[in-house]
């Protein structure tokens, strides 16, 4: 399991980009960090989330 | 503007001390000490800046790209005298009434990924407080992979007359935090008012002299 912004998570094996996706996640909005280091941009379909993963992924909104 | 020259401004003894008294030498020593980058001096960001230049944070950087317009005053730290003028530079004006002995740096300029290494390599916090979601994002992940060390204070969710409570600081990270309620975009909200931005700022500016004071805690 990972674990996604405190919650347990059945994405063992996916991309981080898969992840996101399939999660309706704007990429454009996101900023991911794994494990306590932030994940750059070009990362997202290449990293393949594994079992114990702490993941915070953080969804910007407008305004400010 | 204000007539400050007949009134003769205070030496800057006197307004270190002043601050001092106020916060102790040591405490003090730390913010003026603090070089803090200001990203996008709109509602968020001229509240912020403000804040940390009362605090006597010694060094602040702002970085703005637009100019004042009449539109701004609903919510934003400007002045009727100053809308035409660069946000940077008519900030910078403003903090200067409150202690001319800070060292305010500024630049008028959009910030990008091309841009962003050479903008914050000084700067040992940076506030996020852009208004598109798509510039948040750029901006923090940008600070995050370029900037390792620094701390950055960045904003999420603010708009709407929703309740003042939701209004909060989270930790995400080493070096991240995040201030606002995570979820009220402008869009789908009435916008933005003063009140709940200002909330939100004054998240982000206690959350820098937080820092500043060693208290790492949200």
């Amino acid at each position: 399991m990972v674990k996604i912004n405190g919650e347990p998570v059945q994405a063992d094996g996916m991309t981080l980009a898969d992840y996101l996706t399939q999660a309706q996640y704007d990429l454009k909005r996101v900023a991911v960090e794994r494990n306590g280091g932030i994940v750059p941009k070009a990362r997202y379909a290449d990293l393949v989330l594994s079992d114990g993963d702490k993941l915070e992924v953080v969804s910007f909104v407008g305004g400010g | 503007m204000w007539g400050a020259a007949e009134m003769g401004v205070p030496s800057q003894e006197k307004i270190l001390q002043t601050l001092e008294e106020r916060h102790s030498k040591d405490l003090q020593a730390r913010f003026s000490a603090a070089s803090v980058a200001v990203c996008g001096l709109g509602g968020l960001g001229s509240h912020i800046a403000a804040a940390l230049a009362r605090a006597g944070v010694g060094r602040l950087h702002l970085i703005d790209f637009d100019r004042v317009d009449l539109s701004n005053l609903h919510r934003q730290q400007y002045f009727l005298p100053q809308l035409g003028m660069e946000k940077p530079l008519a900030l910078r004006q403003t903090l200067e009434q409150i202690n001319p002995y800070l060292q305010i740096r500024t630049d008028t300029v959009r910030i990008a990924p091309d841009n962003l290494p050479a903008l914050l390599a000084d700067d040992g916090i940076v506030c996020e407080a852009f208004d598109r979601a798509e510039e948040k994002a750029m901006l923090v992940n940008g600070v995050l992979e370029t900037f390792p060390k620094t701390y950055l204070v960045a904003a999420s969710g603010m708009a709407g007359l929703y309740s003042g409570n939701e209004i909060r600081t989270r930790k995400i990270t080493g070096h991240f935090y995040l201030c606002g309620d995570g979820q009220h975009d402008t869009a789908d909200a009435l916008g933005l008012v003063a009140p709940r931005v200002m909330l939100c700022a004054a998240h982000q500016a206690h959350t820098v002299l937080r820092i500043l004071a060693g208290e790492l805690d949200p």
